[in-house]
């Protein structure tokens, strides 16, 4: 492959040998080269000497975990980021400046998970922005764009009518709908981000057959996917991404499920993570077949102690957000129980949840934890108003002492409790919303990607909290996407996949390698998600 | 491909069908329709003059209503078309009294307009404003200025200006011919030109726009040109029908217009309208009023009739958006 590869590239080829060979064989050349691609957010390295390649008429995929720098890598194909270093070619041409209109005018196409078309345009319509242009006089056509969408999407397999509002499409469907208007605009590249994630099997199928049919007509693809399995089905080549460096890129008939799962992880466990041994107290939380139909959670099954960090870990999407809520009573559970200390409960609002002594930090604390306008010691008292209030009047110097109290006992860093809480630091920030939650002095802490964002030292002070906490008899879930700090903090870890709980691991039993194994779907646990809610030991 | 499962079809089947599409203008076609039939089968004598008087008077504000329509689309709000057209107003009224001849005064109101809605456009589409504050300040801005202007008083008009020296009901009819034809002309636009259908793609999804290749922000500046101009237009209607203008002429005309849009079927959250639907949202809040003296019912219901009407063209949005999922 490599030998005809070089060849097909060499200058000055005779026309008539490169029609021969096109003819002979799929041609293979490269379409597009990023060599050591470097890139930073703030100060954290998203990407650092990344190389990737894609040729025509070959799938590429690319994988690795949450935060591995995928994204990263696709938003600067796209030009939607520009890279702090590296250079791009397009069919061997040096890209300059890469910017969302030039990558298109290139003919890059991406379908993101989340669609982006106009829901309340017709079907024909959004192709049809997608692929005319000309000027703003111009009269539009309907026959001819209502034909061209009905073709279009004839090639791709879908049902749908041109007529039809993509508002009532579902989320599959509008997904056709993008790579319909992506071989409309004669893509030369196509990123497919996670496109099997929400397909049922013979849409999965459907999608393979169009992904065959673009491949024999040269269009090179990107295939994000952290679905293993369908990689030697659909991929020619698999690059591997972890912590934003590029660990790998084989072809996919040599490697393994395995392999690919130990280049994906192969990391070393950095952080020092201070966990204390604390004495296990009673179940405080037992959860049995809860599902939650519009988060879609279905039938998980778990208990906890007092004292006791249970870890859930999981890809983005697998569910523990959605697990989360539903225990807070932000989606309420529509089958299922919930026992607190060996009561059933229902708990139908968050509020019921607050007064049962759950608590939950959220996941994205700008928008949903912290009201950044407001003062560290307002944000702190926000979930105990009534305690702090007289006859309906807030006592400030009530409010006041709480804040001082946490600040101290947290150690957070703030010239005082009346400034805006957006003033903070982000592990700051962090330990604030962590002080609004205690101070409702809950029994059961859900904690939502706690550390994320923040810096190492912060980090660790997040975690010694943690530790404290639990030794003062709290149960703690901690969701988190770092698989170090699930391994460091818990005592046991629950593992989840598309909406299910497939297994629990034990602190001595846990790896890297199996707990994302099981991530992947494929975890030894399937009775456990099965409903039996027997814990792997 | 079968693979489709029925509930999809269902859905996009309802989607599809031209009574779903445009339950919000046929329901309110409907009421306009019950109304009239109510006033033909026991005062027939609503149709001798007065629901003549009705159009005239309903043409300048359904042509405010279609500059309105294409801001809504866009996911936009005009609030200070009010002060606008009072303004033009007085600018018609002002340019009349110079002695300028009729084109000239009917272009120079127009650019008047047109020159107001592109302060607006600016400050919304360059300097990124909300524009629900910035026309919340140029109303009141204009409206000051107006005051100053001509200390309240009104601004007598040369009797040519009055129906352009036309006998009254020629005036009367052309007037109502240009609001139709306006409406016409514009519906057209927003169906068979690409710069009429990147006003639905702007609302309906800013960023989406962008990547297709529309200049949100442009589209923006140009729609608010427009809803200068087509004000500008309304108020010069409205003018050469009396003696005289007054500076206040335009106030509240904002509600009435954001109203007809919005019981029309125009989504507030933009993307989703018609200007046929504007336009059955012009004739049945503007009949009301009329209609309610020739029921004998007292006047003073109007408003709250039509504010009733308001809610329940909003309620039944919500309802729908919550049955269909």
């Amino acid at each position: 492959m490599a030998n005809a590869d070089q060849g097909l590239r060499a200058e000055g080829a005779d026309p008539s040998q490169v029609i021969s060979l096109e003819h002979a064989e799929r041609r293979l050349e490269n379409l597009l080269e990023l060599h050591s691609i470097s890139k930073s957010f703030a100060g954290v390295r998203a990407l650092s000497n990344v190389g990737f390649d894609l040729r025509t008429g070959e799938v590429h995929a690319l994988i690795g975990e949450n935060g591995a720098g995928k994204s990263t890598l696709i938003k600067i194909i796209t030009g939607a980021h520009a890279p702090d270093g590296g250079t791009i070619a397009f069919a061997g041409k040096t890209i300059e400046k890469m910017d969302p209109n030039l990558s298109r005018s290139l003919g890059i196409a991406a379908i993101y998970q989340q669609p982006a078309l106009f829901p309340e345009l017709s079907v024909a319509e959004n192709i049809a922005l997608r692929l005319e242009r000309g000027r703003a006089w111009r009269i539009l056509r309907w026959k001819e764009r209502r034909q061209n969408a009905t073709a279009l999407l004839a090639r791709v397999g879908a049902n749908i009518s041109p007529d039809a509002r993509v508002r009532s499409l579902t989320m599959p469907q509008q997904q056709l709908v993008e790579i319909a208007a992506a071989i409309g605009s004669n893509a030369k590249v196509l990123i497919l981000d996670e496109p099997t994630a929400s397909l049922s099997d013979r849409e999965v199928e459907n999608l393979f057959r169009v992904i065959d049919e673009l491949r024999g007509r040269g269009v090179g693809m990107i295939y994000i996917s952290h679905r293993l399995e369908e990689l030697p089905r659909v991929a020619d080549r698999v690059t591997v991404l972890r912590d934003g460096n590029r660990i790998a890129t084989r072809c996919m008939l040599d490697v393994d499920r395995a392999e690919l799962i130990r280049l994906m992880v192969g990391r070393e466990m950095s952080a020092v993570f201070p966990k204390v041994q604390v004495p296990i107290g009673e179940t405080a939380l037992e959860v049995r077949n809860l599902s939650c139909a519009v988060a879609g959670v279905s039938d998980v099954s778990l208990s906890f102690r007092a004292g006791e960090i249970l870890g859930l870990a999981g890809l983005v999407g697998a569910g523990r957000t959605e697990l989360a809520r539903t225990l807070f009573g932000l989606t309420p559970a529509d089958e299922g129980q919930i026992l607190l200390h060996g009561k059933p409960v229902k708990i139908d609002s968050p509020s019921r949840a607050v007064s049962l002594g759950l608590a939950y930090v959220p996941e994205d604390r700008r928008r949903h934890g912290l009201i950044l306008e407001m003062s560290v010691a307002a944000n702190v008292t926000l979930a105990v108003l009534r305690q702090i209030a007289h006859g309906g009047w807030l006592d400030f110097s009530r409010q006041r002492r709480i804040a001082d109290e946490f600040i101290s006992k947290f150690a957070i860093k703030t010239p005082s409790s009346s400034v805006p809480a957006g003033n903070l630091s982000g592990g700051n920030q962090q330990k604030v919303a962590l002080a609004r939650w205690l101070a409702t002095e809950p029994r059961v802490l859900i904690l939502d990607e706690p550390t994320q964002g923040v810096d190492v030292g912060a980090k660790a002070e997040i975690h010694r909290l943690m530790g404290q906490l639990a030794a003062n008899g709290l149960a703690i879930i901690m969701i988190s996407s770092e698989l170090p700090e699930i391994l460091g903090m818990s005592d046991r870890i629950a593992v989840m996949h598309a909406g299910r709980l497939l297994g629990m691991l034990d602190r001595a039993a846990a790896t890297q390698e199996r707990i994302l194994e099981m991530a992947l779907g494929h975890g030894p646990g399937e009775q456990v998600a099965a409903g039996s809610g027997a814990v792997m030991a | 491909m079968s693979s489709w499962s029925s509930p999809v079809s269902i859905a996009s089947a309802r989607g599809d069908s031209f009574v779903f599409r445009y339950q919000r203008e046929l329901s309110v076609l409907a009421a306009y329709g019950l109304l009239l039939a109510i006033l033909a089968a026991i005062r027939p004598g609503f149709y001798q003059v007065q629901f003549r008087l009705t159009w005239v008077s309903a043409a300048p504000i359904l042509i405010a209503a279609v500059g309105q329509t294409l801001i809504i689309l866009a996911r936009e709000i005009d609030i200070s078309i009010g002060s606008q057209f009072s303004v033009c107003g007085v600018v018609a009224g002002l340019l009349a009294g110079l002695g300028w001849p009729v084109p000239a005064v009917v272009v120079g109101t127009i650019a008047a307009g047109a020159i107001m809605g592109a302060a607006n456009g600016v400050l919304v589409a360059a300097l990124k404003l909300p524009s629900i504050v910035v026309t919340l300040a140029t109303m009141v801005i204009l409206r000051g200025a107006m005051l100053w202007l001509t200390h309240g008083a009104a601004v007598h008009l040369p009797d040519w200006l009055q129906w352009f020296g036309a006998s009254q009901r020629w005036g009367q009819a052309s007037i109502i011919i240009i609001a139709i034809a306006i409406l016409v002309a514009f519906a057209a636009g927003v169906r068979w030109l690409a710069m009429g259908r990147s006003v639905y793609a702007v609302g309906s999804d800013r960023e989406a726009a962008r990547l297709a290749g529309i200049r949100p922000f442009r589209v923006l500046f140009w729609v608010f040109v427009l809803m200068g101009a087509l004000t500008g237009l309304a108020a010069l209607l409205n003018t050469i029908q009396f003696a005289e203008v007054y500076p206040n002429s335009g106030d509240g005309l904002e509600l009435q217009v954001i109203a007809a849009v919005v019981v029309g079927g125009t989504a507030i959250s933009g993307g989703r309208g018609t200007l046929l639907g504007t336009l059955i949202g012009v004739a049945l809040l503007g009949t009301i009023g009329s209609a309610l003296v020739f029921l004998h019912i007292q006047a003073q219901w109007e408003k709250a009739i039509q504010g009733l009407i308001i809610l329940l063209a909003v309620a039944s949005d919500g309802l729908n958006r919550r049955s269909a999922g």
